[in-house]
């Protein structure tokens, strides 16, 4: 068994036994994580670019930890500002990257379908590391392995993924990934952050967390951006915050304990409070972790096929 | 130069005729049509047999990007695609730079065309209805048509403002010249690159939602029975609701027409998702049943014209992520392939019915001089294989640009040759 | 393909206890000693001798499972890719006399990667090796402690082994595979 493609595009189209083979390897990444030496050569002599026209921090250091954990040799190449007002276009960075012999790139940028461009014009393998409002597929499969190794399957696990839907790409990955593996999934956020037909993606749409959190073991609560109210999609934070920020006084009407994700970074009480994002149901720092070792066995598995 | 049409099947919407004829031209002109002619000395004889001798076809919606963007494409290279496609002519949208938006940039393009291929394609300006193509103040329309423009448009935007939009049908009614809509609504539309819907949410793409195109139909409508003498014409008309207005304004006895290209007939909004920018047009591509709804309306007649919105663009242009790639495709080379592939084959028009949308009413709509094929005429004919089987292959376009979704297609029927203005050019 | 049965489940049982005892009398005990077998069938083998060895001593040794797959030398040349598990060693392994437990020594390629991947772990006292069978044709200078059997076999057979953890029954076979055969198997 091995992956079908060369890259990680996205989530949307894989079997669930490539999805299921991900996560095994993963498994095998996350015992070496807890070794006095984290690193495994069977990535050595490899090159891996870190490709970041958008500024994540975090992604960028799981990434690299991922990669140094297994042998690669790491390069970063980040920039905040889009490389086109500099003049060069992508296609001209990654070009001109490749040129150095590297053998594999994770790219984060802005634009969805950027990763698929990339696939178009380097020889390398590409691994997407969030593209626009597209999608995040390491990050899908970190809430994943997360939310298997917490209820053992995720065959019926009843996920709702809380926020601004549109312009989420973890949303987006969530989506086909849990909904591939059989899980429940449902959206809930303010109609104008939901985008249209997504019923068609599987899922159910609400846009009442009263409504929906008797209904679910995982709420996953995304980030609100500030931007999206000066577009005029929802019309204050604090009205947002009382109508879709996820409490404890919330999820209290719930029967049984609700487990609460976020990709990060949190705007404590905000969409999250403070309380719930440190209590014993968050899995949040375990998503963290376990990004790592979802990563490793990403770059493991697409790096040592021909 | 003498040349003997032999044994091709005439069809000429305007005089009804459809049948097989051997037909004699002279330095341009038909001199004989009949049963069977013998070939005289120095006479070239064509062999058309199993082909079709039509009225030759005009594209209404054409962008030659000169003067301004010579690097896409340039009246020259626009008509040698024009020509290799099977065009006699065509009409260039204003968005140039300038914009043709004043007499002396109007007369340049209009003459600039007889001066390159021959001549042998005619190049019909469209101007902008309003200064600068801003939407704010009417442009001289009345030089304008002096000058050789055959309709008024904002082609590439919309004209938003309704008291302009009323101005411009009123003010060009005098005229009896159209008024051609670009129709969106372009406050719904900002970020917009695909068809707001399941495909776009399933990619994360900004969507266009295809009410921007309804709603600005419906108030064009709304402003159209309010100046009833007006020709508003729909450019490139893509949904099927916007299909439904238009249908109901004809059925009141609006002058309203529209015109469908290729693509909107042809493919999918499903073509997105491998992000390939080729993909990437406005109107953007719709759903199944929009192409449907497309090929319905060019059934019963709601769709007058068939124009390919031909938009060329480099690949460096192109060759960039999909959001900051540049709308629009090249059609001139794929049109009538397409037509002949999709709708003749198909049957869901007859070759009498794709020649009046390809030929008869392009013309009488833009108040162009009939194509008569008779003897005593220049000849203006545009010969089609509906039979021949071929790929497309855009590395070999006549264009300057190479950006359509239809490479590698395999395509039943295309044209092979045009005669107009004495010149004769055979694939 | 021609097989024989060179060590049937009488004889595989008599094997595992004899290796049992020379680990114990080998290191005077079973103090500090912990066994570490390779999956899959190191695993088993691994376990029979602990269980054998708390037998004989009255005392339990911890038994770990090394999974190799990552240190592989031949890892990117392979059209498949072998399934990567994981690596079950719950307790330190340093200042351990680590037995290290395997079912076929052949080109002694597996236990490199297996010492690799030990000594990524920990730093062992001291690492033994014990194989049921050692066929020959080492490319590695690899030496095993403790042998259950020498098999001389040529590069044309396969050695077989079989556990009831896995398979029917405990027993070794000599496999003559033609050359065509093995190529396509490889």
């Amino acid at each position: 068994m091995k992956l079908t493609s060369r890259h990680l595009l996205g989530l949307d189209g894989m079997a669930k036994e490539e999805l299921a083979l991900i996560l095994d390897t993963a498994v095998s990444f996350r015992e070496v994580l807890d070794r006095p030496i984290k690193k495994v050569p069977p990535l050595q002599g490899k090159t891996v670019v870190n490709l970041f026209f958008e500024s994540s921090t975090r992604t960028r250091i799981s990434f690299e930890l991922a990669e140094r954990r297994l042998s690669a040799d790491v390069v970063n190449f980040t920039t905040a500002a889009s490389s086109v007002s500099k003049g060069e276009t992508l296609k001209d960075t990654a070009r001109n990257i490749e040129a150095m012999k590297i053998d594999m790139v994770v790219i984060r940028h802005a634009a969805p379908g950027s990763a698929h461009f990339l696939t178009r014009v380097v020889d390398a393998n590409v691994i997407n590391a969030g593209d626009g409002t597209h999608e995040h597929p390491t990050q899908g499969l970190l809430d994943m392995y997360t939310l298997r190794e917490k209820f053992g399957t995720l065959e019926g696990l009843r996920v709702c993924i809380v926020g601004d839907i549109s312009h989420s790409r973890v949303a987006r990955s969530n989506i086909f990934g849990l909904t591939t593996m059989g899980a429940k999934v449902s959206v809930c956020g303010p109609a104008t952050l939901i985008p249209k037909d997504i019923e068609q993606l599987g899922v159910k749409v609400y846009h009442r967390l009263d409504g929906i959190i008797p209904e679910v073991d995982v709420l996953n609560v995304l980030r609100i951006q500030l931007e999206r109210q000066k577009s005029g999609l929802f019309p204050s934070l604090r009205e947002y915050h009382r109508f879709f920020g996820v409490t404890k006084e919330k999820v209290s009407k719930a029967p049984k304990p609700i487990t609460i994700m976020h990709p990060g970074p949190i705007n404590r009480d905000v969409e999250l409070s403070a309380d719930l994002a440190d209590s014993e149901h968050s899995v949040i720092l375990q998503q963290v972790t376990n990004g790592v070792a979802i990563r490793m066995a990403v770059l493991y598995l697409l790096g040592t096929t021909n | 130069m003498k040349l003997l049409l032999k044994g091709g099947r005439l069809v000429d919407p305007v005089s009804g005729r459809d049948e097989v004829v051997d037909i004699q031209i002279v330095d341009g002109t038909i001199e004989r049509i009949a049963a069977a002619i013998t070939a005289s000395g120095g006479v070239k004889e064509i062999d058309l047999r199993g082909k079709i001798v039509a009225p030759g076809f005009i594209d209404m919606h054409v962008h030659l990007r000169e003067p301004g963007y010579e690097h896409k494409e340039t009246i020259e290279s626009g008509c040698s695609s024009a020509a290799a496609g099977g065009f006699t002519a065509v009409c260039c949208m204003p968005n140039t730079n300038p914009a043709i938006d004043d007499e002396s940039v109007a007369r340049y393009v209009h003459e600039k065309g007889k001066a390159v291929c021959d001549g042998i394609v005619d190049v019909f300006p469209i101007a902008a209805a309003t200064k600068g193509r801003k939407g704010e103040e009417l442009s001289p329309m009345a030089e304008l048509v002096q000058a050789g423009a055959v309709g008024f448009s904002d082609d590439g935007a919309p004209i938003s403002s309704p008291e302009i939009m009323r101005r411009a049908l009123e003010y060009s009614s005098m005229y009896g010249v159209p008024v051609i809509q670009h129709a969106e609504e372009a406050s719904m539309t900002r970020d917009g690159c695909m068809n707001e819907g399941a495909m776009a949410t399933r990619l994360g793409m900004p969507g266009i939602p295809p009410i921007a195109e309804e709603l600005m139909i419906a108030r064009d409508v709304i402003l159209l029975r309010y100046t009833p003498k007006a020709r508003y014409h729909v450019a490139h008309v893509s949904t099927r609701n916007a299909l439904d207005h238009i249908r109901k304004a004809k059925l009141e006895g609006l002058n309203v027409t529209c015109e469908v290209t290729p693509h909107h007939f042809t493919i999918t909004e499903e073509m997105v998702s491998g992000f390939d920018t080729n993909t990437k047009m406005n109107p953007p591509l719709r759903t199944k049943d929009d192409v449907a709804a497309m090929k319905q309306g060019l059934q019963d007649g709601t769709i007058d014209v068939i124009a390919t919105d031909h938009a060329p663009h480099t690949i460096d242009e192109k060759e960039v992520e999909y959001t900051t790639a540049p709308f629009g495709i090249v059609g001139l080379e794929t049109a009538v392939g397409l037509c002949l592939t999709e709708l003749v084959d198909k049957k869901v028009l007859t070759i009498v019915q794709l020649i009046q949308k390809l030929s008869t009413n392009p013309r009488r709509l833009l108040s162009l001089p009939e194509i008569h094929i008779k003897e005593g005429e220049m000849a203006n004919l545009t010969l089609l294989d509906p039979g021949l089987e071929w790929t497309v292959k855009t590395a070999e376009f006549h264009s300057k640009s190479k950006n359509s979704p239809f490479d590698g297609f395999r395509l039943k029927g295309r044209a092979t040759g045009i005669i107009n203005n004495g010149k004769v050019l055979l694939a | 393909m021609n097989k024989s049965k060179t060590i049937d489940s009488e004889n595989f049982r008599r094997t595992v206890n004899r290796l049992a005892h020379e680990i114990v009398e080998r290191n005077i005990g079973t103090d500090n000693l912990v066994i570490v077998g390779i999956r899959t069938r190191g695993e088993y083998l691994a376990r029979r001798l602990a269980k054998k060895i708390e037998e004989i001593e009255g005392k339990s040794v911890q038994v770990g499972i090394l999974d190799i797959t990552l240190y592989r030398d031949d890892l990117r040349g392979r059209l498949d890719q072998p399934q990567l598990k994981s690596t079950e060693i719950l307790f330190d392994i340093t200042g351990k006399v680590v037995v290290l437990v395997d079912d076929v020594l052949f080109t002694g390629r597996t236990v490199r990667s297996a010492l690799n991947a030990l000594t990524d772990l920990g730093r062992p006292a001291l690492i033994e090796l014990l194989v049921l069978i050692d066929r020959g044709h080492r490319e590695l200078p690899i030496k095993a402690d403790f042998v259950g059997k020498s098999i001389p076999t040529s590069f044309k057979q396969e050695i077989k082994v079989m556990m009831t953890e896995t398979d029917s029954e405990d027993s070794v076979y000599v496999l003559d595979v033609a050359e065509e055969e093995k190529e396509t198997r490889q």
